[in-house]
């Protein structure tokens, strides 16, 4: 165990450092999710970052990354949330498919896909909740059916984050009479293909961030399909894994908001209640312990070993950390606590209710809560299915 | 930056586990409280032999010279099965002070003898009885006495293990040891109380798990219900984001700046908190069985309890990690700092 940056490490979070302070917009962009503007803007924000090399670090170079190590990964994710640098409008893409492209791709698929995801000219949206198949997702009926050298899809998809605006879905479909985690492939299709309709869907913070997905006879070749027919559930448990277990949720995000917070304490404390400092220094202890965590789970992967049942209570503690952590910010702010961002008197530093609101999806998406616990009891602890 | 363990690590904690999985058991504990005795000799004997007692131990005195790190491993083990000796606060915590201070004094000499320690935030002290020195604080300065040089009364702790001690002593009656760094002994009772506090905490879900499956209730295990399953997922949680912080803390203890205390106060915080919460989840899992004295559970939640608010208060630990934050950069950047590198 050592606990400090070598050498090499500090020279890389200072080239990171460097570059961001001399490329990070200077204004927030517009989100990503609440106009097509702003999605754009966030693309264009992605290729300048695959200008300097810094689309998806942790890939080969060959892919359109670095080749760099997971303790390199935190420390550019650690300048990135320190710079303010803007949302990564491609994250179902680089930290969700990207990583499983990655294990289950062939080298002709990793090829065509991989560069132009950590380009930002393909941004992907994850297609694979049903109205039928939530938490039980083996419950999808959408189908592909192989014709010829091409896949017929049909079907009904919801929620998928970013579809509205996004160029390309990861969806999960099945063959015709198939059931349950048989007979399910993982298959790309383009967004604006023909027999697609995407309708967009209102969050609660008014903004179209997710959409539901028609596909009627759609078709794409069968090089769109990851890995074997058949083979969809294993490859979606893996991604699965990284989306909980690793790279969606960066500890510097929260790390970020905790010293956010530390500020806002700071500025509020003579005039509220003495008692929420300990929520302040508990948002603190979490961030960090997250962190911790994450760095000892980066070791561990770095010597060999794989991500388990383990990344469903990083999902838990996450989620729940982030929750408390921007309510804490909502107590301190009192009254302020419900002003937009475009009213007068609102704190304008941070959009702590913004960030309250999206802290609030965490223990659903990504496999609910509920279901981390049971798969923690179940896969961790060894406790019956039935 | 590596956050791994080494192979000799790895190797003391199976040792410790071993050890204390033979010479711990429930039945060890049934005995020892029929008996009343203080200590279990065999095991005691043990754990001498292995070297514990002598891990933490500059290699001029005899010791092995290990760090606090490779100490915080076996003290999770002892954790985990309750260890009713005071291993921690004794090779742990007081003889590596003494070594420094009087490094010639004859309860040194002896591997098997223990070592007490009282500190305002530990007033009451395990086995002093037993000891073979007492080292003591009053105001930054450290004296040692043998139990005869001190008036010690007896005060019983709800944890059956822990026959604890009040010392009330005269300085002009025991030997001035002189100025000492009670801020290391004190942040080193907090790290290995924190470390006894996962093993604690790991043993109270183990229970619970093992339990629930034995357990019918409406014609099946209460292992298949989910509220009990989300009750220990829950427990299970709090462990998985307690020890990273413990190994962080036990890895950079001894560098004694504002960052290296905040992580021990942070560790002693979450996996005491982890301790409890897995043990009380543990006994609601168990119904009335957890409940009774018979079943074992309560061990754990009572040395939890203990634990807690000996060496700092939660209150005291809290307001050490708020000095952290409000006197040194915050930020994703910080979570290895020291503080000199912010002079
Ligand atoms: C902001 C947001 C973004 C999302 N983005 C995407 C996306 O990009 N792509 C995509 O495919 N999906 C996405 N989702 C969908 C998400 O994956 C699902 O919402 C999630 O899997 C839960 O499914 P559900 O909403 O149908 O809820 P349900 O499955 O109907 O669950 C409702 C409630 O019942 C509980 N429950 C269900 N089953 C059990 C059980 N066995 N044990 C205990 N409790 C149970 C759940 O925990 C939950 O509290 C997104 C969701 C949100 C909120």
């Amino acid at each position: 165990m050592d606990l400090t940056y070598t050498p090499e490490q500090q020279a890389f979070r200072a080239e990171v450092r460097a570059w961001l302070e001399a490329h990070v917009p200077s204004e927030p962009l517009e989100h990503f999710d609440a106009t097509r503007e702003g999605f754009e803007a966030h693309r264009e924000w992605e290729k300048t970052l695959k200008s300097g090399d810094w689309g998806m670090v942790t890939w080969p170079k060959e892919y359109g990354g670095r080749g760099l190590d997971l303790i390199q990964w935190l420390i550019f994710e650690e300048e990135y949330y320190r710079a303010g640098a803007p949302g990564r409008v491609n994250q179902n893409g680089i930290f969700l498919l990207g990583p499983t492209l990655m294990e289950f791709g062939t080298h002709e698929q990793k090829a065509r896909f991989l560069p132009k995801m950590a380009s930002g000219e393909e941004i992907w949206a994850q297609a694979w909740s049903e109205p039928m198949a939530g938490s039980d997702l083996a419950g999808v009926r959408s189908t592909a059916v192989l014709d010829g050298d091409e896949y017929v899809l049909n079907g009904h998809k919801i929620w998928s984050s970013r579809a509205v605006f996004a160029d390309w879905a990861f969806g999960l479909f099945r063959a015709p009479g198939s059931e349950r985690h048989h007979g399910m492939s993982l298959i790309f299709f383009p967004l604006d293909a023909p027999g697609v309709t995407v309708n967009a869907i209102k969050k609660i913070n008014g903004h179209v961030g997710f959409a539901e997905i028609f596909l009627e006879d759609v078709r794409v070749p069968a090089f769109n399909r990851l890995g074997d027919e058949g083979q969809g559930w294993h490859i979606c448990m893996a991604t699965a894994g990284f989306e909980r277990g690793l790279m969606l949720r960066s500890p510097a995000r929260y790390q970020v908001a905790a010293a956010k917070l530390a500020g806002l304490w700071q500025e509020y404390k003579d005039a509220v209640d003495p008692a929420l400092e300990a929520d302040v220094v508990r948002a603190h202890m979490n961030a960090e312990a997250y962190a911790l965590n994450i760095y000892q789970t980066a070791s561990r992967l770095m010597a060999g070993a794989k991500i388990g049942p383990e990344a469903s209570t990083n999902k838990i503690f996450w989620s729940e950390l982030d929750i408390h952590l921007t309510q804490t910010a909502l107590s301190i702010l009192g009254t302020k606590a419900e002003l937009m961002h475009d009213a007068p008197d609102a704190y304008h530093a941070t959009d702590w209710i913004d960030d309250y609101i999206f802290a609030l999806a965490g223990p659903i998406y990504a496999g609910s809560n509920e279901i981390q616990r049971n798969i923690i009891a179940e896969r961790m602890l060894g406790l019956p299915r039935k | 930056m590596d956050f791994t363990l080494n192979d000799e690590q790895r190797m003391f904690a199976e040792t410790a586990q071993t050890l204390f999985a033979d010479t711990c058991t429930p039945d060890h504990w049934r005995k020892q409280m029929e008996t009343g005795d203080a200590r279990d000799d065999a095991r005691w004997q043990a754990i001498v032999e292995t070297g514990f007692t002598l891990l933490l131990l500059p290699e001029e005195a005899g010791g092995l010279g290990l760090t606090e790190l490779d100490f915080a491993l076996i003290a999770e083990r002892a954790g985990y099965v309750a260890l009713p000796e005071p291993l921690a606060e004794s090779a742990g915590v007081a003889a590596p002070m003494l070594a420094v201070l009087a490094p010639d004094h004859e309860a040194l000499a002896d591997p098997s003898t223990t070592i007490a320690i009282q500190h305002p935030s530990a007033p009451y002290v395990a086995d002093a009885d037993l000891a073979g020195a007492i080292l003591l604080y009053k105001d930054g300065e450290a004296y040692v006495a043998t139990p005869d040089q001190v008036a010690l009364t007896r005060e019983s702790s709800i944890d059956p293990f822990r026959r604890l001690f009040r010392i009330d002593w005269d300085p002009a009656n025991v030997t001035s040891l002189g100025k000492a760094d009670w801020d290391l002994a004190f942040d080193r009772a907090a790290l290995f109380c924190a470390a006894q506090g996962l093993g604690l905490a790991q043993r109270a879900v183990d229970m619970a798990v093992a339990y629930a499956q034995e357990r019918q209730q409406f014609g099946k295990a209460i292992s298949t219900y989910q509220a009990v399953k989300h009750h220990l997922a829950s427990a299970q949680v709090a462990i998985e984001f307690a020890r990273p912080v413990v190994m962080a803390a036990a890895a950079d203890v001894a560098r004694q700046d504002v960052q290296s205390r905040a992580r021990v106060s942070h560790a002693k915080l979450v996996a005491l908190e982890a301790a409890d919460k897995a043990a009380r989840a543990s006994i609601q899992v168990h119904g009335a069985m957890g409940y009774s004295w018979e079943v074992d559970v309560h061990l754990f939640l009572k040395r939890a309890l203990a634990l807690t608010q000996a060496w700092g208060t939660p209150a005291f630990h809290r307001s050490r990690i708020a000095t952290r934050i409000f006197t040194q950069p915050i930020g994703p950047d910080q979570t290895f700092a020291r503080e000199n590198e912010n002079a």
